[in-house]
């Protein structure tokens, strides 16, 4: 068994695209989650938005890309409005019914045959992004420490990629400390409370919904181009459990808990997957038991059980240190 | 507390581990003489200019005259039928599971003589419907006419039932514990499989279904009884927020739902029993006897229930209980022993509705995913909590979504169904059946 491979390919996908999307959109979700308490559960569904937004922007009316992303984050402006609309009127059961719903008929939606001419149907808007990599600055070549190693492509989306996520992290802050944060905050303590000094409760979490989906959708944008392609397949309801996963791990309500637990969940994932691929190897016990196929299954019912026994054992993320708490 | 916890959980992941390998026993046998490393598939996609994605067509593979393996199309119009390896089959697709109004393009050719699957590529294989290709634009569908709302009505009164039968579980344990459980779909996939697993003469021991049906059903609500006791109430006993507690019941779907994957694989896989029926005509309403005897198993249990619950103690207790679980407790009803009761009876009641929805459709490993936002639909719809709520809302689902595809496309089924509950919510909160609580 060759440990090192496990760790370096888990190292890999750590810093990768994946894990950097994940922080953009688990920063946006700890804003709903940790700070608004909002039980959003459907934080895929701005992904969606903004990947499609964007995509059929360019595509379909050859916008240039600058234009088609603002286009994405727009849609996902209109869809956190559009949601904010029934889902924040109500109890947090409702509203993550509510919310995992939507996500599931953008989904439906999108996947249509109906709309073919539109989104692409089953099979998704296709090379909408070129133009992004005709401004990439970084000279052509493989570049990297060992064997973690990228092209200068995907060195270019991360490089963009992590950037962003620097800026999230900076302006979530600023808006965290502010007033407007410390009445966010109130609402997740005592939503009575908050509103019986006058402040308009609903207005905050509509902005709360609006701010953390626009971080949602620039993940979806950063996959999408990343990928250069929008298909509907990115967009089921289970990516968003990955994020609540990758959420808790940091550490809810903390400022880099999102950043930290995206790159901690996609390293575990990998890493994971490489030691389940050595164990198997012919030959082996478990090649009786785990076959290749299964892998991937294998792997997504360890998210399962690790999500349940984090929330049972460690609610406060892998980092220890007491959240802000919740007292409900 | 906290080790008793754990130690609790251990003893849980024990059971289900064990259940698990009690499963996956006798499968591993039968495919240990399996020589293919890599399984091969025919596969196709029936789409019918008018109609749209054609479900619930049966197709067979043959090889020589030996039936290798059936499949019922899914709600997309598309197939999947696993073949032992490589080598030359027959195809035939029965033009009597074709919907009303679908027909084959060429109607003598249900039956592809040679189709040839190579090593490793699965083989895409087209039965063309309709009058040969006319251009049409993909939004059109045709008006409602009177044979299609008949049977229209008819399949959403069916599903339907299963739904309502699917979400009594649900609603009966938000209405106790306040858990909002997003594992219980996967009790609805777990009474299918372990009833398609004891029917199977293949890997299990080839019960009839009334059979294997009644001992999934008892072994769900066995599971539904464990759950409880093992994970849910220490949990509740901690005072773990309405929150976390989703979280895990997210957790446990994802867990449940990917292990059956691994045992179940990913085709669909009909009751040996109902892999293919002869429609009955009716007048206007063609109908298959599978659908009958779902719809009258369904409406039994359903005026059991509601007798149970309006003329027995443990009726009156249950409707106190989830009425207001405190006042419930003072009036000295064991809330803890009709809590385990609810979960027994919901678990139950999940698996009837998984064996009913996987006799009409087939067993696949997500069917209780895909059904668990209908449900969700239904239960809130209905009112969450109540008792009788999901009859009500799990009727206007299956009806909503059914007759929707006289004007949609099928695709949309149940996306009008979930637009529809978000509408709802914005109208009326606390549901069709619930009473109005000031929230904010």
């Amino acid at each position: 068994m060759d440990l090192v491979q496990v760790f370096t390919d888990g190292l890999r996908a750590a810093v990768g695209v994946p894990a950097i999307a994940y922080a953009l959109a688990v920063i946006g979700l700890n804003v709903h989650f940790g700070y608004t308490g909002l039980f959003n559960i459907g934080q895929i569904g701005f992904l969606a938005a903004g990947a499609y937004g964007a995509g059929i922007s360019a595509s379909l009316w050859g916008w240039p890309l600058p234009l088609a992303i603002l286009a994405g984050v727009v849609a996902a402006v209109l869809l956190g409005l559009l949601l904010g609309l029934p889902a924040l009127r109500l109890r947090a059961e409702y509203l993550a019914i509510v919310t995992i719903s939507a996500s599931e008929i953008i989904r439906i939606t999108v996947r249509s045959t109906s709309v073919e001419g539109v989104t692409g149907g089953p099979q998704g808007i296709g090379r909408w992004a070129s133009s992004f990599y005709d401004v990439n600055p970084i000279p052509s070549g493989r570049y990297g420490i060992g064997s973690i190693e990228f092209n200068h492509r995907e060195l270019w989306v991360m490089l963009v990629g992590w950037v962003l996520v620097a800026l999230a992290v900076l302006v979530t802050w600023l808006l965290v400390r502010s007033p407007w944060g410390r009445v966010l905050r109130s609402i997740r303590d005592d939503e009575d409370a908050a509103r019986s000094l006058g402040k308009n409760v609903y207005a905050f979490k509509v902005q709360s919904l609006v701010y953390g989906g626009v971080l949602g959708a620039l993940a979806g944008l950063l996959l999408a181009i990343n990928a250069n392609y929008t298909t509907p397949g990115e967009y089921q309801t289970v990516f968003t459990f990955y994020m609540y996963v990758a959420l808790i791990l940091g550490g809810i309500g903390k400022l880099f808990g999102p950043v930290l637990g995206s790159m901690l969940f996609w390293f575990t994932l990998q890493a994971t997957d490489v030691l389940l691929r050595q164990l198997i190897q012919p030959g082996s016990w478990a090649a009786t038991y785990i076959e290749q196929r299964d892998i991937g299954q294998l792997r997504l019912a360890l998210v399962g059980l690790a999500l349940m026994l984090l929330v049972i054992f460690r609610p406060q993320g892998i980092l220890g240190g007491r959240a802000e708490g919740r007292s409900r | 507390m906290k080790s008793d916890l754990a130690r609790r959980l251990v003893c849980g992941a024990m059971v289900v581990v064990l259940a698990v390998l009690a499963v996956l026993a006798p499968r591993a046998s039968a495919q240990e003489g399996d020589p293919a490393e890599t399984e091969v598939a025919i596969f196709g996609a029936l789409d019918d200019a008018d109609h749209g994605p054609v479900e619930g067509a049966q197709i067979e593979v043959l090889l020589g005259e030996e039936v290798v393996g059936t499949a019922s199309s899914d709600a997309s119009g598309e197939w999947r039928i696993v073949v032992p390896g490589p080598g030359t089959y027959r195809v035939r697709i029965d033009p009597t599971t074709l919907p009303e109004g679908v027909s084959l393009r060429d109607p003598e050719r249900t039956e592809l003589p040679a189709v040839r699957v190579l090593e490793g590529r699965d083989k895409r294989v087209v039965f063309a419907l309709g009058e040969r290709a006319r251009p049409r634009p993909a939004d059109v569908v045709r008006p409602p006419s009177g044979n299609r709302v008949v049977n229209r009505l008819w399949t959403g009164l069916v599903v339907g039932i299963v739904i309502a039968l699917s979400s009594i579980g649900l609603s009966l344990v938000f209405g106790t514990t306040r858990l909002v459980n997003f594992a219980h779909g996967e009790m609805v996939t777990l009474g299918a499989l372990l009833a398609w697993l004891f029917s199977s003469g293949t890997v299990g021991p080839g019960w009839s279904l009334v059979i294997a049906g009644a001992v999934s059903i008892a072994l769900s609500g066995l599971f539904g009884a464990v759950q409880d006791r093992v994970l849910w109430r220490p949990l509740l006993d901690r005072r773990t927020d309405l929150i976390s507690l989703m979280i895990v019941s997210i957790g446990l779907a994802m867990l449940l739902r990917y292990t059956f994957t691994v045992f179940f694989g990913s085709n669909v896989r009909p009751f040996r029993e109902y892999a293919a029926q002869a429609p009955w005509v009716w007048g206007p309403l063609v109908l298959r006897p599978k659908q009958l005897v779902v719809l009258g198993v369904g409406i039994a249990v359903i005026a059991l229930y509601a007798l149970v619950l309006q003329k027995t103690r443990l009726g009156t207790a249950i409707r106190a209980t989830s009425d207001n679980r405190d006042l419930a407790e003072s009036s000295g009803i064991n809330v803890d022993r009709v809590v385990l009761l609810v979960w027994i009876a919901g678990s139950g009641l999940a698996a009837l509705g998984g064996v009913s929805y996987a006799t009409l459709y087939g067993v696949e490993w997500d069917i209780g995913f895909r059904l668990l936002l209908p449900i969700f639909a239904a239960v809130v719809l209905g009112g969450l909590g109540t008792a009788y709520g999901p009859l009500v809302g799990g009727l206007a689902i299956g009806l909503v979504s059914e007759l929707s595809t006289l004007w949609v496309p099928a695709e949309f089924k149940f996306a009008w169904a979930l637009f529809g509950l978000i509408v709802l919510l914005l109208i009326r909160p606390q549901g069709l059946l619930g009473r109005a609580e000031r929230v904010g």
